[in-house]
């Protein structure tokens, strides 16, 4: 077996140094008496260490299956310590179970559905990182993503001028090709509040002229906020800070029942979904969402069944595509996605595995925002993933989530793939019918 | 607020203007507003190539702009939208615009009478407030967080008082927020504030405060209080003193807080938009007490009628003795008052509003597509395109409807007896 390699990181390492063995076994056992319950003891207790969900990780099979990268060994080499020693662990441990639960899980949940009893080993290792949010080691770079989070309420340190003035410059930009084209901002009663991720405003306002777009041509009835709660990410519930988890979520569902909205429909991102779908929605006490969230995919393909875009050309270049892990593992989105993309693309290639069974992009679930220090680890992390696209034969990748842009990028560089990368929606806006278009 | 008594409350129907009509070139209208007293209605227009104006009640404001939005009518009646001219950006209000101008406005607040119009200012990187076109003295590196005192006279933000770099993440923990009053910061700083209030003499400002990554607390005038809570929502100064409650969570259940002691034992899943009572005497929020169900609670005690989407715009009647708010059941809303819902469920239901002396409770409503208004539970005759929310008269026998159909903008005043039947 390689050495294992420890990565230096300024938030794990000047962390540690403010940690004492009593603050340790006291925080430990805090979280894991007051906020794990029946059911870390079920898993625990129910896991007959089989192994079986080694095959599953995309870590494990891209690290020549070496067992310190398999789900379980992801698990032995963290809250199974932690629970055997009843805390008693030292500072080293801890930083090396940050290492293991923070950048080398991406919490895709692959594993569980390999899992004869279903154990959600994703779980457990958000139990490490709420420990290591609790003991103020977590990696520096989304530390301060969760930091921007509480202070801007944003993922991205947009101010509140800046978001509108993006809005702003993307209508006008949309007008030279849709003259009457509108981003509506603060209407109050539309159907739809749409809403993003920091980094579109940002790095990638060209997806919010491309979704209003399509809004406009749809004949949507729709509108954007122009205050915070815009934004739909959340890397708080990633490095295990629930309080601003809730907070984020808080805001953002507030600011479309301000706006009273029938719904909201957010753009193509997978952990975000998992955010106000799942976690974040069910820290406050909502079981479900409670203003109905429609993802991008889903909203494609609402638009195109009830005939409110259609396909004015075909995207005739192979295209495969990939499945992020929110969206489809976490709400059945795959044959939706793929209707769609048959519609516009008519050379559609199948990556394998597939659907619920597509291997991560390795960037998901905040390990791609633990930034350039455990970059290399990732991508040689993922050698399975360039495996599986190359095998493809295909030039074009859909990837409907950001995360999985960034992580697929790395590898199409690192594995020198000869691949291409597009957002759903660029198809779609490239494609689709535009009447009103000068 | 204008003095409403003075508005026409002669029962009756008249279309005060046809929204296809004004007396420039239009080429689009965007969302119309209308006045509190239903005597306009205004709208920004497309003029010609890229310009904008205003039109109300057909008649379209002299100055033209590169873009204008956020249109919305103050209290007082004044119609004021955020104006942008070759870059700079001013108030545009009744068609007069402040006499200064900015690098970027946004987020108009307006006292509670109407009388004062603020909004946010962003000029050179830098941020604060502008009152009555008078921007604050002292400009900050970031600021966010915005609050106007009731009375206008007052105003508050979060700051950012200390300069930050990219992944400084020990820096952020030693603390660079602090809240600045009417331009001036406290001397104190938090790893992060939120949500500043005023009493109600403006004389002192509360706020949330995060202290470090886990233990929250409220603040007052840059004192926190002595008790640290694993989470806080906003404060609230008591009507008629400087004491503040806000809600607390403690070991997993929220409860609330005031002036740092804990006043019901958190035992909810939730408790959030917590609001005295008129006079003080009773202190109301909505909370869950059982987990997916939310109702609202009154001195902590939760009432029985619970839904399982969501509660929101609770309110208090002028007399302080009832309490409505609306709940939403299996993506149906209503309203509901006195611990009973009213029959009806409406796809969207807006803010209730109590008649002045307390014994109605009317809103705004959505079914299939029409708008109207319901008072009490039973709906008005008529369905209509887009409505506004109701208004009472001052004896509380009358109703104001602002509404629009079939392109004509419409204001009625009906009996409520009429209404309830």
């Amino acid at each position: 077996m390689k050495e294992r390699v420890w990565i230096k990181d300024e938030g794990i390492e000047r962390g540690a140094e403010k940690l004492t063995p009593e603050r340790i076994e006291k925080t430990i056992n805090q979280v894991l008496d007051n906020e794990a319950g029946s059911r870390l003891k079920a898993y625990v207790e129910t896991c007959a260490h089989c192994g079986l969900c080694s095959e599953a990780c995309h870590f494990y099979l891209s690290r020549d299956r070496d067992p310190r990268f398999s789900p379980v060994g992801k698990v032995k080499q963290t809250i199974w310590e932690m629970l055997d020693k009843k805390g008693k662990v030292s500072t080293e441990f801890m930083k090396q179970a940050v290492q293991v639960a923070q950048t080398e899980c991406n919490m895709c949940r692959r594993c569980v559905q390999y899992c004869p009893f279903g154990i959600d080993i994703a779980y457990m290792m958000s139990l490490v990182r709420r420990i290591s949010h609790k003991l103020e080691i977590t990696p520096l770079y989304i530390q301060d993503t969760a930091h921007s989070h509480s202070a801007t309420m944003n993922q991205m340190w947009v101010k509140d001028d800046e978001w509108i003035d993006a809005l702003h410059w993307q209508e006008d930009e949309m007008r030279e090709e849709l003259p009457n084209a509108r981003i509506p901002l603060e209407k109050e009663g539309a159907e739809i509040m749409y809403s993003v991720i920091g980094p579109e405003p940002k790095f990638r306002t060209q997806l919010i002229y491309q979704a209003a777009a399509i809004m406009n041509e749809a004949g949507m009835d729709w509108t954007m906020p122009a205050t915070p709660g815009w934004d739909n990410s959340d890397m708080a519930m990633y490095t295990g800070d629930s309080e601003m988890m809730g907070r984020l979520k808080r805001l953002h569902f507030e600011t479309a029942a301000r706006l009273r909205v029938k719904k909201i429909v957010m753009g193509e991102c997978g952990h975000a979904f998992r955010s106000v779908y799942d976690t974040g929605n069910r820290v406050l006490g909502w079981r479900m969402p409670p203003i109905p969230v429609v993802h991008a995919l889903e909203f494609y393909w609402d638009l195109l069944n009830e005939g409110k875009i259609k396909v004015a050309k075909l995207f005739e270049e192979p295209v495969t595509f990939h499945d992020p892990c929110n969206v489809v593992r976490g709400r059945g989105l795959h044959e939706k996605a793929r209707e769609v993309v048959r519609a516009f693309c008519p050379n559609f290639i199948e990556m394998t595995p597939n659907r619920e069974h597509n291997y991560c992009c390795a960037a998901g679930g905040g390990v791609i925002n633990c930034g350039p220090p455990f970059k290399n680890s990732r991508v040689e992390s993922n050698r399975v993933k360039a495996e599986q696209l190359q095998a493809t034969g295909v030039k074009v990748c859909i990837a409907p989530c950001h995360n999985c842009h960034g992580g697929l990028e790395d590898i199409i560089h690192k594995y020198k793939l000869d691949m291409q990368l597009k957002f759903l929606g660029e198809i779609i806006y490239d494609c689709m019918e535009k009447p009103n278009a000068v | 607020m204008s003095d409403y008594s003075a508005w026409d409350w002669g029962v009756g129907s008249r279309t005060v203007a046809d929204l296809t009509e004004c007396d420039c070139d239009v080429e689009w209208r965007e969302e119309n507003q209308a006045s509190p007293d239903g005597e306009q209605v205004g709208a920004v227009v497309k003029t010609g190539e890229g310009e904008f104006s205003v039109c109300v009640n057909g008649s379209c404001w002299e100055p033209r702009y590169e873009r204008i939005w956020y249109l919305r009518y103050s209290p007082d009646g004044r119609l004021a939208g955020l104006a942008n001219d070759q870059g700079d950006w001013t108030m545009c209000v009744d068609g007069e615009q402040w006499e200064e101008s900015f690098g970027f406005l946004f987020n108009t607040m307006f006292s509670k009478d109407g009388s004062v119009i603020a909004c946010c200012v962003a000029d050179s990187m830098t941020y604060g407030m502008v009152v009555d076109g008078v921007a604050w003295e002292n400009l900050y590196a970031n600021a966010n967080n915005f609050h106007l005192s009731a009375d206008g006279k007052k105003s508050a933000a979060v700051v950012q008082t200390i300069p930050l770099g990219q992944a400084e993440v020990f820096k952020f923990k030693d603390g660079i927020f602090s809240v600045a009053v009417d331009g001036e910061a406290w001397d104190v700083n938090f790893v992060n504030a939120w949500s500043p209030r005023f009493s109600a003499d403006n004389s002192s400002v509360a706020a949330q405060v995060r202290l470090n990554l886990f233990d929250y607390t409220i603040v007052v005038d840059g004192k926190p209080w002595n008790a640290i809570f694993n989470q806080v929502w906003e404060p609230l100064f008591h009507p008629k003193s400087k004491s503040v409650v806000a809600p607390v969570r403690l070991s997993g259940k929220w409860g609330m807080a005031q002036d740092g002691k804990v006043i019901w034992q958190p035992s909810f899943f939730q408790t959030w938009q917590q609001q005295f009572s008129p006079s003080g005497d009773k202190l109301a929020a909505i909370v869950c007490p059982e987990y997916g169900r939310w109702t609202l609670a009154v001195d902590g005690k939760p009432w029985n009628t619970t839904f399982g989407d969501m509660v929101m715009d609770m309110t208090f009647s002028p007399d302080g003795k009832r309490l409505a708010a609306l709940g939403k059941q299996d993506g149906k809303w209503t309203v509901f008052a006195d611990d009973k819902p009213w029959g009806g469920q409406y796809d969207m239901c807006f803010a209730p509003v109590f008649s002045p002396d307390s014994k109605h409770v009317a809103a705004r409503v959505e079914k299939k597509g029409k708008f109207t208004i319901a008072v009490d539970g039973k709906d008005y005759g008529q369905g209509f395109d887009q409505c506004f929310d109701p208004t009472f008269s001052p004896d509380g026998s009358k109703v104001l409807i602002r509404a629009i159909a079939d392109g004509k903008y419409m204001r009625i005043v009906e009996p409520v007896a009429k209404i309830i039947g």
